[in-house]
């Protein structure tokens, strides 16, 4: 099979997980106690019976099964994911606008992960059981044993509250209204504190990998042929093992996305941040069921795309792609 | 003449805890300009740890302790990390025993080539690709290559590539650590070929690791045997392989099977398993490319009791998948395998669970043919203990087979990680023997083991196939084990009958091409059938 | 079995983060059961002045924004953390073994169904499904337990699948098939011990990330709301956090030394599992 059997199988994939996710997000609605139409009349304040008919018939509540997977599915193919309960506009609209604000602190925690958890994990790998190591790894298991939600309090607390050097919550100064440069900065001084406190979870975990597999792969024939080639050991790290020990970490990043999205979640509760994630926050506690699924549809899919993506470049890094 | 190579002395010592304190132990050995050295000796006799010494590439752990090694007079052995860098590579090179895993998996084999010409020359990128090109082409590799990656390559162009590489910078030792063990017997005898065509050329001494004393007399100027890490006998080639003064190197020579005096054909009686036929395509691949392999096409057996017929054929030749197909490990698209009258294709459930006990099998991997969580006891009696015979009977029974394959009732109660893959071996016979067949299918039984536990397995299994008037599929890719054991010889090649007859009359006249180029690529017949 | 198992508790024990591991491991479930007897009026009991520091007025741990004992809620917390990491990692351990077993054993269509929901499991984000669950079936102990066994066990299933798919091969389970073992024998009996190695350690492992699942639910107020836990304390404290740092610190605490302790054992059961691969 060549790279181009591969990422079609892949685009294949990608859209089985969106049509699947549409279809358990159909079912899910269906797990709630009451549909929609109580839950709203409930929430207008009159929940008389003859409001509750009319909006069955308006939503279409009351027309068999498949009918309304059918309409449900079209509705999600048309980027219609309906109306949310409380604010009554369209849920793509109101994910939308939060979203670019999500994709900053993400795609920064994930720039900053990647970069240090692989820096830490090749230092860690150079001399296994060295002190370094030793403290990386240490770090590593800390990082896995706290809940990211705390880890954002506690920075608060220490940052914000004791030292006050950063700003706990928001994108940016309220009422300020600083203008290009100067709310670029401002942006970014709201963004160190939500962004490190996901990026150190996945620091960590990359630190680990790349330990692991720097280390697997050092052992490999091959890093005896480049020595046994008079290559110094500097090009033997960086041409032969850390090459193949990146390999199963572009996967890993991948796979690690979707926890990406849950932490982002708490995070952005914890430091206020105005994007998707206090936004599921929000819809939970109004009870705004389509809003929330629209959340997990929308997320699902910016996911399995990022997927799509780390297997597009996993293809061009492994030639041994054919082999699968 | 100094020679160029001078090991005085050296010993190298294990970590701590090992069954010994040292892996080589006062090793001498000397290298002329221009001569091939072997080392030959079984696993863990140090023979590859004596070449990556001389490397400077000790694993990790392994400590040199003395003695001295000296490299056109100048001691090596003291040298810093840079001048080890300088050196290898342009002054000694080597090639390994695994071609796949001794290359970058992710980069193409001309860059590995072109990279060493960098690592030791100021050339650009484009002029070392060029280089590496030309030497793969010396090596006789397609040009379009260069640009391949390691997986896209066969065994021996692999290892051709190796070669390529280790020649790149014209060095003056090249170490070939078991270069063909690997490599299928017609591959093999290509390689050993090219490295005898290349020293020549070169006027390059090399220092070839070996356990095959076959390849050895092909091969060596010169011999060193090693045992246990120390060197038992060294001298010139025809000293040591044709008047071996040291008892150990006679019993390694004696082990070596002979092709001819093989066991005489039987008279013929009613075939007890029949196979006609029989048939197998691999299918691989999804929705998007969907591709299939053959296996087997239109193999036809048939075998008596107490008879050995062997099946011969390189990697890739079917003759495993013909011995899963038989006993229905793997299933077969089409044939018939009629076993005392009965097809075991369609049988079911109970008959075949009965029809099967009489047909078992002695598998290849010592260490994966046992469940590690079982003891000896567990693993012999599981077989007689699933068809619900009682348990007294049972026991009495596995005593009794242990002590036929040369194992007491002591190992009942033992795990299999406490024995030797010899000793494992007989216990994987044991367990084939419990339940009495009536046909053995041993698949490459003694192919792991060294040579001269690889004799004693296959007395043994001649032993039991007397003794119990089996009837026994032999499977190997040894043509010299072939003919120490069995009666009868069928080659494979891709999954055909190539052809069939009686062992002497086939290996004395083969009437096909392939057998004959399969005999005629049988490292060392000309020393060793003498 | 008594050959194998004592090495391996020695191997087990040489390690020291293990044993500590496992000492703290052992404290809090034994403060979990018995915390009914110690603070037999529950955690919900007002028990003085709201944010009252440690050490004031006999409480030890303070009180929180409610004026509750914050001791009481950190030992009734344990309980709801180990029900719910213990209880959903067996769900999802048991539903993981056996689909896997038989995915991986059989292969063919089963695996092939398998494969693509464990892929979907590992895509979709998998915290903002659970959050769907429990908001729309109600926040209890059950949906919490049942949630997270739901996006917990394909993990499980896609290590078994690939342990058995590797192990089904080797010529002992060949052997096995040949001398006529039945497959549930060689399923339970040749394959699975070999196969437990890394079940156990992903299964220790896991006890520690439902427990921080669950505390992240509590935290979002998704959590059971009869019961007191850590998540619950943290996120019900939020708004006392800059003046009371008690309230957020101790329950935290409590969480990550009890995940430490679990990952200490995971990994101590890891080394003392699987064997040296180099010397």
């Amino acid at each position: 099979m060549n790279r181009a059997a591969y990422i079609a199988r892949r685009l294949l994939r990608t859209v089985l997980v969106t049509v699947a996710v549409v279809l358990v997000s159909f079912f899910l609605i269906r797990l709630a106690p009451g549909d929609a139409a109580t839950v709203m009349a409930g929430q207008s304040g009159y929940a008389d019976e003859a409001l509750i008919q009319s909006l069955r018939a308006e939503y279409g509540l009351d027309q068999p099964l498949p009918v309304q997977l059918w309409k449900y599915v079209s509705a999600v193919a048309r980027g219609d994911l309906g109306r949310s309960y409380e604010r009554r506009q369209p849920v793509l609209d109101i994910i939308l606008e939060r979203l670019p604000n999500t994709l900053l602190l993400d795609g920064f925690a994930l720039a900053v992960a990647l970069a240090g958890g692989i820096a830490l994990g090749a230092l860690a790998a150079r001399r296994p059981g060295s002190a370094g190591d030793a403290g990386v790894t240490a770090l590593a298991m800390l990082f896995y044993a706290v809940p990211q939600f705390w880890l954002g309090m506690m920075a608060v607390l220490v940052f914000s509250v004791w030292l006050a050097v950063l700003p706990p919550f928001g994108i940016e100064t309220m009422g300020a209204d600083y203008t290009g440069l100067m709310r670029i900065a401002d942006v970014a001084r709201h963004m160190i504190l939500p962004g490190m406190t996901l990026a150190l979870y996945y620091m960590a975990s990359y630190a680990r990998l790349t330990r692991t597999q720097m280390i697997e792969v050092s052992g490999q024939d091959f890093v005896r042929t480049a020595r046994a080639k008079g290559l110094s050991e500097r090009q033997v790290a960086r041409r032969h093992v850390l090459r193949n020990a990146l390999i199963p970490i572009i996967t890993y990043a991948g796979l690690q996305a979707s926890i990406l999205v849950g932490g982002t979640v708490l995070v952005e509760n914890v430091f206020s941040w105005p994007g998707v994630g206090t936004l599921a926050y929000e819809a939970v506690t109004a009870r705004d069921n389509p809003l929330l699924l629209g959340i997990f549809i929308v997320t699902a899919v910016l996911v399995s795309l990022f997927n799509l993506f780390t297997d597009i470049a996993y293809s061009i890094a492994d030639p041994r792609v054919q082999l699968q | 003449m100094n020679p160029l190579v001078s090991i005085e002395g050296l010993s190298v010592a294990l970590p701590p805890g090992g069954d010994r304190r040292f892996a080589i132990r006062d090793v001498n050995l000397q290298i002329g300009a221009s001569e091939i050295v072997c080392i030959v000796g079984e696993s863990g006799s140090g023979k590859s740890v004596t070449a990556q010494a001389l490397m400077g590439l000790l694993p990790p752990g392994l400590e040199p302790l003395g003695g001295r090694v000296l490299f056109d007079g100048r001691d090596i052995m003291h040298q810093g990390a840079a001048a080890w860098q300088r050196m290898r590579g342009r002054d000694i090179a080597m090639i390994f025993q695994d071609p796949m895993a001794a290359l970058n998996p992710v980069m193409a084999v001309g860059h590995q080539i072109a990279e060493q010409i960098r690592a030791h020359r100021p050339v650009g990128g484009r002029a070392a690709l060029a280089e590496a090109a030309g030497l793969m082409a010396q090596m006789g590799l397609d040009g379009s290559l260069v640009t391949a990656y390691p997986h896209q390559l066969s065994g021996g162009q692999r290892q051709r590539v190796m070669i390529a590489m280790a020649l790149s910078l014209s060095p003056r030792l090249l170490i070939a650590d078991e270069p063909t063990t690997a490599l299928d017997v017609t591959t093999q005898a290509q390689i050993l070929a090219l490295i005898r065509k290349v020293q020549a050329e070169r006027r390059m001494s090399v220092l070839f690791i070996s356990h095959d004393f076959g390849v050895v007399s092909d091969i060596a100027d010169r011999v060193a045997v090693m045992r246990l890490g120390e060197m038992v006998e060294a001298g010139p080639a025809r000293d040591v392989l044709d008047r071996p003064s040291h008892a150990y190197t006679q019993s390694l020579i004696a082990a070596v099977p002979r092709l001819s005096g093989s066991p005489a054909p039987l008279a013929p009686q009613k075939p007890l398993l029949a196979v006609t036929g029989l048939s197998k395509h691999y299918r691989h691949g999804g929705l998007l490319s969907r591709r299939s392999t053959r296996a087997l096409e239109g193999v036809s057996l048939s075998l008596q009791r107490g008879e050995t017929l062997g099946i011969v054929g390189e990697s890739g030749s079917g003759k495993s998948t013909l011995a899963r197909c038989v006993v229905r490990l793997v299933e077969a698209d089409a044939g018939e395998v009629l076993f005392d009258g009965a097809d075991l294709r369609r049988l079911k459930d109970r008959p075949l669970r009965d029809a099967r006990k009489r047909v078992q099998m002695v598998f290849q991997d010592p260490f994966s043919s046992l469940n590690p969580r079982h003891t000896v006891g567990e693993i012999v009696t599981a077989g007689p203990r699933a068809h619900g015979q009682p348990r007294a009977a049972v026991l009495t029974r596995a005593v009794e087979m242990l002590k036929l394959v040369g194992l007491g009732e002591a190992a009942l109660p033992r795990y299999p990680h406490e024995f030797s893959g010899g000793q494992r071996q007989r216990i994987g016979l044991a367990r084939a023997l419990m339940l009495a067949p009536d046909v053995l299918i041993a698949d490459e039984p003694v192919s792991a083991l060294d040579v001269t536990v690889q004799a004693q397995v296959l007395d043994l299994l001649d032993k039991v196939r007397r003794q119990m008037n089996l009837a026994m599929l032999f499977i190997t890719h040894d043509m010299r084990v072939a003919a120490r054991i069995c009666h009868r010889v069928m080659v494979m090649r891709q999954g055909r009958v190539v052809e069939e007859g009686a062992t002497a009359a086939l290996f004395g006249a083969p009437k096909s091409d392939y057998t004959r180029q399969l005999l005629a690529a049988i490292p060392g017949r000309a020393r060793l059938e003498a | 079995m008594k050959a194998v198992l004592l090495p391996f508790l020695a191997r087990f024990l040489a390690r020291p983060q293990s044993l500590i591991g496992l000492c703290v491991f052992i404290a809090i479930v034994a403060v979990a059961l018995a915390a009914p007897l110690l603070f037999p009026k529950g955690p919900f009991a007002i028990v003085g002045m709201p944010l009252l520091a440690p050490g004031t007025n006999g409480l030890p741990a303070g009180s929180d924004v409610l004026g509750r004992d914050m001791l009481v809620g950190l030992a009734y917390g344990a309980r709801v953390s180990l029900l719910v990491g213990i209880s959903s990692t067996c769900c999802a351990v048991g539903a993981g073994v056996l689909l896997g077993a038989v995915a991986g054993y059989y292969g063919g269509v089963v695996d092939d169904v398998l494969m693509r929901v464990t892929e979907f499991f590992q895509i979709i984000p998998a915290f903002v499904l659970l959050m769907v669950l429990v908001a729309f079936v109600q926040p209890s102990l059950a949906s919490t337990v049942i949630g997270i066994a739901l996006i917990t066990w394909p993990q499980v299933a896609r290590v078994v699948r690939g342990e058995f798919l590797a192990l089904r091969t080797r010529e002992f389970v060949e052997a096995a098939r040949l001398v006529g073992e039945s497959d549930m024998s060689i399923i339970f009996r040749q394959i699975l011990p070999n196969a437990l190695p890394p079940i156990v350690v992903i299964g220790s492992m896991m006890v520690g990330s439902a427990i921080l699942t669950e505390s992240a639910l509590s935290f979002l107020g998704l959590g059971d709301p009869d019961l007191m836990s850590w998540g619950s304390m943290i996120g019900a404290s939020r708004s006392a956090m800059w003046v009371a740092w008690w309230t957020t610190v101790l329950p935290g605490v409590a969480i990550m030394v009890t995940v430490l302790a679990l990952n200490f054992i995971g990994d101590g059961l890891n080394e003392a599992l699987s064997p040296r691969r180099r010397q």
